[in-house]
């Protein structure tokens, strides 16, 4: 079969209007978990087949597109969807953070702060962020919809309890508007304040659990916590080793067999922007 | 005297059969009630109809809130039956693995409760945890194992602190002391007496074993096929029963 035969943008219009309508959903109600008809990609579950769904539904041949798996432009995921939407739609595709419109990302937001005119699309492997506490959907469902939130603190108190500080550093629950305790997808929580009050349009989607949600843009969102262990966004405590920027969220790579390791920015086009304006760290060649 | 818990006609059938019929009765405030009867007597029927559990088909639980005085239980929405549920009512399981998180640790446990009524300082709930852990007579230093390495009569004092932790006026006993072996079944008595006793609990006690009714309850009901065959004080009814089947039940009871 030719590139030509697919429409645009792999799916076909009537599924894009059921995704878009659970997306307006979601948006109206910020941090319900909408369900939806998830289609069959031609990638596996867990590789992102929710966000590619988002993705599809929201492209405009005019977009500009990235992708981004842990922060980076160049890894075998954010490499295939990137080629899969160039084949697919034939839409424009960037790896620089300001000139995109539509960003599919998994476990990150990017550091440079994102504008109105962006879309950041969520890869979520499990929405349900009370999932492992109450295994029953039924009465997960029950809990979102009566507020019935205290479980959501018992795996912090967990937390305290084993490790003396909470040890949730990724996929860290938060609450949106005061209402709905949302799963952000497996990002570090280093990056939990961003998602509150941002320019962009936020879309999760996960396409094997069959659930979109969404924060509109300006959206107050809040990462749970107790008084007397108040919510921290932590990074490993050093300066990248490539650009030297202490501000963003590093990954830590190993060097050799010896233990030398050097910690670089996980946001592959931040990091390069900030070399290429002569920043320079200690790891630099 | 407003009863704290009135029953009206508290009827349950599956299909043709009856789960229970034509229950009534009133619970003051500080007293407990025992329902005995053997197995299939409908008894735990009627204890689920009662806590909100099981819908009955016809009668009224009535429960005088704190806030609203009288209301029945069985026509108030769900999110406000689910708040009695976790404020003022507590349920104790017969096996304790179905009233306790497995998988969370004993002062996680204790203080679910508080936190699902709004608690969010750490310190605090991990204070009164301990605290109640000591009060059911469980090792202070326990207080971060999981409940899975606990011994039976260990988990149902767990289960017990977890209900109480919120000062509950009103708890419901399924068999609290099935499954135990006697001299861990005398130390679970001594333990609910005292607790019942100091905090001027009302509960309903269901269980087959008249020695538990004699130690903790006022009142008793026996039940038979669905229906209540005798009512009256505890010893009234145990030292001289009126009804055939009581009197079988009472003369049942081994003498060692």
């Amino acid at each position: 079969m030719t590139d030509q035969a697919y429409n645009f943008a792999y799916l076909d219009e009537q599924t894009k209007r059921m995704i878009r309508r659970a997306i307006l959903k979601g948006l109206a109600i910020p941090g319900y978990q909408v369900p939806f008809a998830s289609r069959e990609m031609p990638m596996p579950y867990g590789w992102g087949t929710g966000g590619v769904q988002v993705s599809a539904a929201v492209l405009t041949p005019d977009d500009t597109f990235k992708v981004i798996d842990q922060g980076a432009d160049d890894t075998t995921n954010a490499v295939s969807i990137r080629s899969f939407f160039e084949r697919t739609a034939g839409v424009e595709t960037t790896t620089a953070t300001s000139e995109a419109s539509v960003i599919q990302t998994r476990h990150r937001i990017p550091e440079e702060p994102l504008t109105e005119d962006q879309i950041l699309v969520y890869q979520v492997p499990i929405p349900e962020p009370l999932r492992f506490l109450e295994p029953r959907e039924s009465e997960t469902r029950k809990m979102h919809s009566l507020e019935e939130y205290g479980l959501m603190h018992v795996k912090l108190y967990e937390d305290i309890s084993r490790h003396g500080h909470i040890a949730t550093s990724y996929a860290y629950p938060v609450k949106v508007e005061g209402r709905y305790v949302m799963d952000p997808s497996p990002i570090p929580k280093f990056d939990n304040p961003k998602l509150g009050d941002m320019a962009a349009i936020q879309l999760f989607g996960a396409g094997r659990e069959q659930r979109i949600y969404a924060l509109p843009p300006y959206t107050q969102v809040v990462s749970l916590d107790f008084e007397d262990h108040p919510f921290e966004a932590s990074k490993a405590d050093h300066p990248c080793g490539l650009c030297d920027a202490t501000d963003s969220y590093l990954d830590e790579v190993i060097m050799d067999d010896q233990g030398g390791r050097m910690f670089v920015c996980s946001d592959t086009d931040y990091c390069e922007a900030r070399r290429a304006a002569g920043h320079k760290g200690k790891d630099a060649a | 005297m407003t009863p704290l818990l009135s029953v009206q006609g508290i009827t349950k059938r599956y299909g043709a059969h009856i789960g229970c019929a034509d229950v009534s009765f009133d619970l003051y405030p500080g007293e407990v009630m025992g329902i005995v009867g053997e197995s299939g007597s409908g008894k735990s029927t009627l204890l689920n109809c009662m806590a909100g559990h099981l819908p009955p088909d016809a009668g009224q639980v009535v429960f005088d809130t704190r806030t609203e005085g009288p209301k029945d239980t069985i026509t108030m929405s769900e999110p406000e039956r689910r708040m009695l549920g976790r404020t003022d009512w507590a349920f104790v399981h017969q096996h304790a693995r179905d009233g306790l998180r497995m998988g969370v640790s004993a002062g996680g446990n204790v203080g679910e409760r508080l936190m699902a009524v709004g608690e969010r300082h750490y310190g605090d709930i991990r204070g009164k945890a301990t605290d109640w852990l000591e009060r059911v007579e469980i090792d202070a230093a326990r207080v971060d194992d999981r409940p899975t390495t606990f011994s039976g009569g260990m988990q149902q004092r767990l289960q017990i602190a977890r209900n109480l932790v919120t000062g509950p006026r009103l708890v419901f006993m399924d068999e609290p002391t099935g499954g135990l072996d006697v001299s861990v079944q005398a130390r679970l008595l001594d333990l609910l007496r005292g607790l019942v006793r100091d905090m001027g609990l009302s509960a309903i006690i269901v269980t087959h074993d008249l020695a538990v009714v004699r130690l903790l309850a006022d009142r008793l009901m026996v039940m038979k096929s669905g229906r209540v065959v005798e009512a009256g004080l505890t010893d009234q009814v145990l030292d001289d029963p009126q009804h055939a089947y009581s009197q079988l039940l009472v003369s049942s009871v081994l003498q060692v």
